[in-house]
């Protein structure tokens, strides 16, 4: 048996020598193979590359041994170690004469290195010389070194080759010149933009292959400028055209469909060009229809470029007729069992509904299903479309949706991106300010460390503005319940400090308005906030201030405050605190405290936030008192310029201009609008002309007038820093009511009514969504119901969307009219659409147990290409045998390209005639040597033992899965 | 760009081939990344949708035996497309090693690359005619 072992063995040896593979290196992949945990993998290849690095460096290693070096540094890499320490033999590798070691080595240089690693430089010389290769397999590897190494830097040092390039003899090497032209431009545009009409050029290169890739770069191009390419349509069109009417090659077939992802690219090239243009639109009506008509709906592909032309027709200028296909083809999505065609179909729908809204109604059942779904990946696609036919109709319901998934994720991408919708959405249609505020509480409970500050920001606005001008009432009746949440909520852990900053806030301002809570109530909460762990300075710095206001309030209302000691506490921390800021609030506070009643209420106003404080920048309210000093005999004011020994200035005008032309330094800033020309009276020496040449921002005068809107002004400041500037008026038109329009009240209540099902408004509306959930997951048997006024809450007036769509307006009566009606059609037709269910439908296309019923069904794609090629067709076997052919002629690769045919115009009889030769040879091997060697005969124990496991015959024509096993065991 | 990167990782979360084309990533950027994308997919089902989406991209994925197939995209890729890409690429491995598998990519790990560099260039599909794809690495097979 040992004995055996052996001989099978050597046998894979041999059979693998012809491939320059060591037993050394088929060990180390076996033992790669063999691991069963990272350890484990990890000692080997660091066993692996301390071995490497002693060996690589000996002197005269052989070059095929360098190869295997080099791939074996290549897998240390792959499996996460370093092999830096091998580059330049890599680098080296590339200069070797022999094409499948320079090949070697640029692979391993491109893995290796990226484009600004200093080794570059050294390679440059090389791609140069290979470039100017006889050998066009030579050139194809050098250019594919170009896309990935070449940088910014050194694209001249190669760019006058690879446009010599674009009309080499050979179609590879054009194709490969083309991709590396289209890499110069990725990486630097201004290096080619004199180049660019090559791309154009080779559009109509004789090959299809090149054809093909020049609209990689053509994409990019049109995507940066569509008007310069709108010539092109006519030739895009006739491309697709000829594409889809199996013109191409027959190898560019796949699955039956002709180039598939030839006219995927292309369907993306027209929805570019035919976006917003008519005439350009009108040129591809014809070719879509006919893609449209034939399309293959059984398989994967098909539907890919089905897919591919919904997104076309959906981006040119709308035809009635494409369009309807479209959306027919989506429905064909969205009804399979398929989750992946499910996928796309929500995605074709979201795109669809921008041209015509009511596309959606009819799918409604099946978004719903999608929006149910467990599988993550679907529902976010469900959600991205909710998120485009959000309106004031529903967005209760969607953003109820979204707030209930983003509580359960952990993926902080998502959701800081599913927040920023929710906001988005709640700012866009909310109906009411409290449900507002209800939104955005939980927005940030949840994911208050994710969304934006500005959003705080409005909040506080909102709160303290309320209504704006409306009824007093519902304004205090707005915060009081905003007080009453953040009282609630402050007992939750571990609360974002965006939304302590918050709530910190809102407590000082309203926390004791309407008598409820004492004020030692709120104080205390408040102290609370700042005890917690996670608190941080600006949160402290809130709440003080807030404590400051409550306090204040007290006193003006002439009651006795008494200090908390968990206050007084705080105070004294934080009168040592090593933030000045925080230092002086906590000062600031204990001189409040010891101030009267009168001065208290000057100097914090009640209920001042909202207040507009006007500046008065000439400080002309002090004019009397400096009159008075004068009379009293005070010396007046001189300004700084007259101190200084600056001539004498009438006016502050020219005064200004003086020192701008004179060679003082300036220290304010330039660009700072000036009002109007100061308007001072000289006499008077007050300070005015620093305020006028420093005019202070509104902001800082705003916290220096007045302590209640110091917090939020500080914060403007800091957010206005970031680039984002408060609107500090029409904020209330974002939300609620001018945007809430009476006419979709009516039907929005009737939807809600309709969806509770009964359960009594109690909770307010955001809640009511959620109960409905919650009952249709408890009541399986109604969940079909349940979901059909799901449906009717998310699509009922579907086409109201007028805020945010520019979509027909004319539209929005009979969506309206329609509403009523909606919930009962639904019902009617949901069994059609369980009907469509039962249909067979797409395959599953991870089920691998299986042949894959795409090639069962039809002919094995590429067998039926081999039996073009040459009469006898090459069962698999013999492909096996082919590995084994090379080391007979292990240095006859000059012969074997002086042995190619010249390369003729023709490419197609090219090609025919290689593989020609290819399966001769193969043939006259299969004489010499045992194909079944090819799978190696390793009967290691250890390789058998988890054989099942690596069991991984990947037989995409079902031919025979267990070949690998089979030689096994 | 379309394509991001291509891996492939057999059930045990170990890379059996890795391509980048987006960036240049370090070996840590590539190992935490690898860990992450690799964790999320193989945690899947059947039954799901063989699309992730992940940061800023989308992962689309497809099994074979053991061996898992990542494709990472833009996200205005056409994603069957890609997962057909995928079917592509094993059938042409499948042409040239006769019935594939884990191991043939791992014996011949430049040769599965050579197949790719042919198939892909800057992140964008090249080319997709089997015969023209493996024809150079057939040459080259030959002349060694």
């Amino acid at each position: 048996m040992e004995q055996l072992k052996t001989i099978g063995r050597e046998l894979a040896i041999g059979s693998h020598g012809g491939w320059g593979q060591s037993k050394e290196f088929l060990d180390l992949v076996k033992s790669i193979g063999e691991a069963r945990s990272k350890a484990e993998e990890d000692r080997i290849i660091l066993r692996e590359v301390e071995s490497l690095r002693r060996r690589i460096a000996e002197p005269d290693v052989p070059r095929r041994k360098m190869k295997e070096y080099i791939i074996r540094l290549v897998y240390a890499e792959m499996l996460g170690h370093d092999a830096s320490f091998g580059y330049i033999h890599a680098v080296k590798m590339t200069h070797d004469d022999a094409l499948p070691l320079k090949r070697t080595g640029y692979l391993a240089v491109t893995l290796f290195l990226s484009e600004d690693h200093d080794l570059i430089i050294l390679i440059v010389n090389t791609i140069q010389k290979d470039l100017r290769s006889d050998n066009y397999l030579v050139v194809c590897a050098a250019l594919a070194a170009v896309c990935k190494l070449i940088n910014e830097e050194t694209i001249p040092a190669v760019l006058p080759q690879v446009v010599e390039l674009l009309t080499h003899p050979k179609e590879a090497v054009r194709k490969k010149a083309v991709m590396a032209l289209h890499r110069f431009y990725q990486r630097s545009p201004a290096s080619v933009s004199h180049l660019v009409s090559n791309f154009r050029k080779r559009l109509c290169d004789n090959d299809p292959g090149v054809m093909g890739a020049t609209l990689c770069p053509l994409f990019d191009l049109i995507c940066a400028d569509v008007n310069s390419y709108k010539d092109l349509v006519i030739s895009f069109v006739g491309i697709l055209k000829q594409v889809a009417e199996r013109r191409l090659p027959k190898t560019y077939d796949y699955h039956q469909m002709a180039a598939p992802f030839i006219q995927i690219k292309l369907l993306k090239i027209l929805a570019l060009l035919g976006n917003g243009d008519k005439q350009a639109s009108g040129h591809m009506y014809n070719v879509l229809g006919d893609i449209f008509r034939k399309c293959e709906q059984s398989s994967n592909i098909g539907n890919a470029v089905l897919y591919e032309s919904i997104c076309c027709v959906s981006s040119i200028h709308p035809n009635a007729k494409l369009l309807e296909a479209a959306a027919e083809a989506t429905s064909k999505f969205l009804k399979s069992d398929s989750h992946n065609l499910k996928y796309m179909g929500v995605d074709a729908l979201g795109r669809l509904i921008r041209i015509n809204p009511d596309i959606a109604e009819e799918h409604q059942l099946a978004v719903i299903d999608c929006l149910e779904d467990p599988d993550d990946t679907l529902k976010r696609k469900t959600f991205e479309l909710l998120y485009k036919m959000t309106k004031s109709t529903n967005v209760e319901v969607i953003v109820g949706r979204m707030i209930e998934y983003m509580i359960n994720i952990s993926d902080n991408h998502y959701k800081t991106e599913i927040a920023s919708r929710c906001v988005e959405l709640a700012e866009q249609f909310a109906p009411t300010n409290e449900w507002f505020i209800q939104t955005m509480n939980k927005v940030f409970e949840h994911a208050g460390d994710l969304v934006n500050v500005r959003v705080a920001h409005n909040l506080m606005r909102l709160i303290a503005e309320g209504f704006g001008e409306d009824d007093e009432g519902a304004e205090s009746q707005l915060r009081s319940s905003a007080v009453d949440s953040y009282l609630r909520i402050l007992g939750e852990p571990k609360l974002p400090s965006l939304f302590l900053q918050v709530i910190c806030w809102v407590l000082g301002e309203y926390g004791t308005a309407d008598g409820k809570y004492p004020s030692a109530y709120i104080i205390g909460k408040l102290c609370d906030v700042t005890e917690a762990l996670l608190c941080d300075d600006t949160v402290k710095a809130y709440a003080i201030s807030a404590i400051l206001k409550i306090c204040a309030f007290e006193i003006a209302e002439g009651r006795k405050v008494e200090m908390l000691p968990e206050c007084q506490s705080l105070i004294d921390e934080l009168s040592t605190s090593h933030s000045t800021d925080l230092q002086q609030r906590a000062y600031e506070l204990q001189a409040l405290l010891c101030l009267e009643s009168r001065a208290v209420e000057s100097v914090m106003p009640l209920d001042a936030s909202c207040e507009d404080i006007e500046i008065d920048k000439n400080l002309t309210f002090l004019k009397d008192f400096v009159q008075q000093s004068i009379e009293n005999g005070a010396t007046p004011y001189i300004p700084e310029s007259e101190r200084s020994g600056m001539s004498n200035v009438s006016n502050f005008k020219s005064q200004y201009q003086h020192e701008a032309s004179s060679h003082m330094l300036r220290f304010e800033a330039y660009e700072l609008p000036r009002p109007s020309p100061a308007h001072v009276i000289p006499q008077v020496s007050v300070p005015t002309p620093i305020a006028d040449l420093f005019p202070v921002p509104e902001t800082t005068c705003n916290s220096e007038t007045s302590q209640a809107s110091k917090l939020p002004s500080v914060a403007g400041a800091s957010s206005a820093a970031h680039g984002i500037k408060l609107h500090l008026d029409g904020v209330q038109r974002r939300w609620g009511r001018p945007t809430y329009s009476s006419s979709s009240g009516p039907s929005s209540t009737t939807s809600t009514e309709k969806t509770t099902n009964g359960v009594t408004h109690i909770d307010g509306v955001g809640s009511q969504s959620r109960d409905k959930l919650n009952e249709s997951r408890r009541q399986q048997p109604e969940v079909s119901a349940e979901k059909q006024k799901l449906a009717a809450s998310l699509f009922g007036g579907s086409a109201g969307k007028t805020e945010k769509k520019a979509t027909s307006t004319q539209r929005a009566p009979k969506g309206n009219t329609r509403n009523a009606e909606r919930p009962g059609a639904a019902r009617s037709r949901s069994p059609e659409t369980s009907k469509e269910k039962a249909a067979p439908s797409v395959p599953d296309l991870l089920d691998l147990g299986e042949p894959n019923p795409t090639s069962t069904t039809i002919v094995d794609p590429f067998k039926q290409l081999e039996g073009l090629v040459g009469p006898t067709p090459m069962p698999s076997p013999l492909d096996n045998s082919v590995k084994t052919s090379g080391f007979e002629t292990p240095d006859l690769m000059a012969a074997a390209y002086t042995d190619l045919p010249p390369s003729g115009s023709s490419s197609g009889s090219l090609s025919s005639t290689t593989r020609d030769m290819y399966s001769v040879d193969k043939t006259s091997n299969t004489a010499t040597s045992v194909p079944s060697i090819k799978k190696g005969p390793f009967p290691q124990d250890s390789l058998r033992k988890d054989a099942r496991a690596r069991q991984v015959g990947v037989t995409p024509t079902g031919n025979n899965p267990n070949l690998f096993k089979d030689l096994l065991g | 760009m379309g394509i991001r990167f291509v891996l492939l990782v057999n059930k045990q979360g170990q890379t059996r081939l890795a391509q980048y084309y987006a960036e240049h990533l370090t070996l840590d950027e590539r190992r935490a990344l690898e860990g992450e994308i690799v964790r999320k997919c193989l945690a899947r089902t059947d039954q799901q949708c063989s699309f992730v989406e992940h940061r800023n991209y989308k992962i689309v994925y497809r099994r074979y035996a053991s061996l898992f197939f990542l494709v990472g995209v833009d996200n205005d890729e056409n994603e069957l497309a890609i997962l057909e890409f995928i079917h592509l690429f094993v059938e042409t491995m499948d042409r040239h090693f006769g019935n594939v598998c884990e191991l043939d990519i791992m014996f011949h790990l430049e040769k599965a690359h050579f197949m790719l560099e042919e198939m892909v260039m800057n992140g964008c599909i090249v080319e997709t005619s089997k015969s023209n794809i493996l024809m150079p690495i057939q040459l080259m097979d030959k002349a060694s």
